[in-house]
């Protein structure tokens, strides 16, 4: 074998060089490792995104029959029986714009929470950067997200209902998403790895976060039964703003929920940031207890 | 030129272990136990944090304990010990799969661990995505695998199933594909465990010459294995480890005739009272010896002489012909001959009392080594077997480096016996004839 590796030390080129000790209890992520990388995750996401539908029938079909039945059932129960208000915007249209982003951050929570438990195998087997297991649900569920899309702006149509020119911050709005849901993330990841309760509390825990997000209700909702400070406080859920964001930006019977968007926007940037740091801290005993 | 691609220095490693779970006597304390066992569980769980403790703790164990060795570029190490001597902790850690608890490992060059074959392999993925999936997860870019891409596929002999999920690939065609990315590495250093036994014996060959053709190309090779012929065939220095202690390092054949001895202890002799004696209702086992002939020597050398002994006590009701037969191993578990009375002409018989039973070895025959005697067998007459006794002695036969011309290192050979040779210069003339 002619190697590249003979080379390298043949001509002193510097190499890598590592120590490998107890690890340091508080690290920052190497962004540089990451870049490195860069082409497992690409593979890891494409491996969580064909694999999940492979051997089915539907297929992709999975991707909008989900929410599409969310949003019949929400529209009938909530919207007709329980006639909950939704700022005036058609129920349908209203509750779809808000499973769609709650959707995707539930899937990336029960994703990464089992990430780690599900590639203990990998974990104890091989190095890579850890960070990448809970990243790729993350990703991964951004083309699900991305097909139920599609519907919402099929409804769009359906409704005669065009987006304001505040569909330019939607960008933004998704980054947001995107940031709590790898922050949480992160957070469960590595809690279920270690305390596999997690596993059996993640179920009920994201029917607990659908409810106390704006989900079936307008956030104006808090707003009009308590006080104003409740609703702020009510925004450090990051999804709150997001969601009404959401609605804002892509339906426009609303301005910008702005007080919502930079509380919830602060959070998930703690969140993330939090979420990293707990992750590298336990990160070192995943192996032993994988 | 060779530089040093792995510094192993005082690692240490630590786990907790050994947690008494007490049952309770009475239905208020189980009770009580049971509702407090959430906090309990959450301190177990805690404690599987392996740097937490401090180092009196009676629950330490410690799976590796102040090991230091390095290994240059271009070499080859093997490591070998019994389960649970640490080997695959010490692996983790220049893998970086785990943390030491003490001490550091420096490594120079990307490191190749390959510590499982198919890390990753996913069954419902077609063998072109995992060559790539695995590829990338032990370290190599995508341009990198796209690069070695048919190399890989030619060496694994699957080109025709390539784009067919890997769910539908045997055993071996799913091995083969996972060991051909791994050969593919390019890394300066490289840590396999045991990957060596793969596949059929055809491809085995060709697994392992290909890891000789990567050591060569100055990748520094770590290598684990409970196989002494691949560690022998790919590695010049070993390291024996015990109890997460490296208790000897050197030339592989030493090494490894320390390991494999040590496995049996060296039993050169069992004596036993006739109350606890081993045996059947037959017969008891009371002694089995090996022993020198020599006076005054304390070790058996190749070329010796020397004997066994086993006696017995028999409990028969009628005298009957006895025979006693033993099976002699080396240390790789080759049968190297069959000692038998059958095979002899004594007749004798014998009935109730000791019957003691003498072989000698005859000089200039067994080369050094290790040797035990893995079975001992008592017959009545020749067919019906009354006791066999597994794994009884064990004896090294010391190898005199002195004679062995200046090489240091085993001579080659189960065998040393004392050939007639006959040299014979200028015969010319009775070639013509």
């Amino acid at each position: 074998m002619k190697s590249e590796t003979a080379d390298n030390i043949r001509s002193g080129k510097p190499i890598v060089k590592l120590r490998i000790e107890a690890a340091k209890k508080w690290q920052m992520l190497d962004l540089k490792e990451l870049i490195y990388y860069k082409d497992l995750l690409y593979y890891f996401v494409l491996r969580d995104f064909t694999v999940q539908f492979k051997q089915t029938i539907l297929g992709l079909l999975w991707a909008v029959i989900n929410p599409v039945f969310q949003m019949v059932i929400f529209s009938v129960i909530f919207g007709k029986l329980a006639e909950i208000s939704s700022d005036g915007i058609p129920y349908p249209i209203f509750s779809f714009s808000a499973i769609l982003p709650f959707n995707y951050f539930s899937q990336s929570l029960s994703g990464a929470s089992n990430s780690l438990v599900g590639n203990a195998g990998l974990l104890s087997k091989v190095y890579f950067p850890r960070i990448l297991i809970p990243i790729t649900p993350v990703l991964s569920k951004l083309v699900d997200f991305a097909i139920a899309f599609l519907i919402l702006i099929v409804m769009m149509i359906f409704y005669g209902i065009s987006p304001t020119w505040n569909i330019v911050y939607l960008p933004f709005l998704i980054l947001m998403m995107i940031m709590a849901s790898l922050g949480v993330g992160m957070w469960l990841s590595s809690l279920a790895i270690q305390y596999r309760d997690v596993r059996f509390a993640i179920g009920f825990f994201t029917t607990l976060l659908m409810y106390t997000a704006p989900v079936v209700f307008p956030a104006s909702l808090i707003l009009e039964k308590f006080s104003y400070t409740a609703y702020l406080f009510y925004g450090i859920y990051p999804m709150v703003g997001v969601i009404e964001g959401f609605r804002a930006s892509l339906l426009g019977f609303r301005p910008m929920p702005w007080d919502l968007i930079s509380i919830g926007a602060v959070s998930s940037v703690l969140l993330l940031i939090t979420g990293a740091l707990y992750f590298k801290r336990t990160e070192r005993v995943f192996a032993d207890v994988a | 030129m060779s530089t040093t691609a792995i510094d192993v220095k005082d690692v240490s490693k630590a786990f907790l272990i050994g947690l008494k779970d007490t049952r309770k006597e009475t239905l208020g304390a189980a009770i009580f136990s049971w509702l407090k066992s959430p906090m309990q569980n959450y301190n177990i769980l805690k404690r599987l944090n392996t740097y937490r403790h401090n180092e009196e703790s009676e629950d330490l164990f410690w799976a590796l304990k102040n090991v230091s060795f390095s290994v240059e570029h271009g070499e080859t190490l093997g490591i070998i010990g019994d389960n649970g001597a640490g080997k695959s902790t010490l692996l983790k850690i220049i893998s970086r799969i785990t943390n030491p608890t003490y001490g550091y490992v420096d490594v120079n060059g990307r490191v190749a661990s390959l510590l499982e074959v198919g890390s990753g392999f996913h069954s419902e993925l077609t063998g072109r995505e995992n060559v790539y999936l695995n590829g990338t997860i032990l370290g190599m870019s995508r341009k990198e695998i796209d690069k070695k891409f048919d190399a890989i596929v030619a060496f694994s002999e699957v080109e025709k199933f390539i784009d067919t999920q890997v769910k539908k690939f045997s055993t071996g065609m799913r091995i083969r594909l996972a060991f051909s990315v791994a050969a593919h590495l390019e890394t300066e250093v490289m840590i396999i465990d045991e990957v060596l036994a793969v596949g059929d014996a055809p491809f085995r060959k060709k697994s392992l010459s290909k890891m000789l053709e990567v050591a060569k190309s100055g990748t520094a090779v770590i290598l684990v294995s409970h196989n002494p012929l691949a560690i022998q065939q790919l590695c010049k220095r070993t390291i024996l480890l015990s109890h997460g202690k490296i208790i000897d390092s050197g030339i592989t054949d030493d090494v490894m005739q320390k390991y494999l001895g040590g496995i049996y202890n060296d039993r050169t002799r069992q004596e036993w009272d006739l109350d606890e004696a081993p045996g059947s209702k037959e017969v008891k086992l009371i002694k089995a010896e090996v022993r020198q002939i020599e006076p005054n020597v304390p070790v058996i050398r190749p070329g010796d002489s020397f004997e066994f002994e086993f006696v017995f006590y028999l409990m028969l009701e009628e005298e009957t012909n006895i025979n006693v037969t033993f099976h002699l191993n080396d240390e790789y578990e080759n049968l190297v001959f069959i000692g038998s009375t059958a095979l002899t002409n004594i007749p004798y018989t014998a009935g109730t009392g000791y019957l003691k039973t003498i072989c000698r070895i005859p000089s200039d025959l067994l080369n050094g080594g290790t040797y035990s005697v893995t079975k001992l067998f008592v017959l009545k007459g020749v067919s019906d077997l009354i006791y066999e006794h597994n794994e009884i002695l064990s004896f090294e036969i010391t190898n005199n480096y002195a004679h062995a011309h200046g090489k240091i290192g085993k001579i080659d050979g189960l065998l040393k016996p004392k050939l007639h040779w006959e040299v014979v210069a200028n015969v010319e003339s009775e070639i013509m004839l």
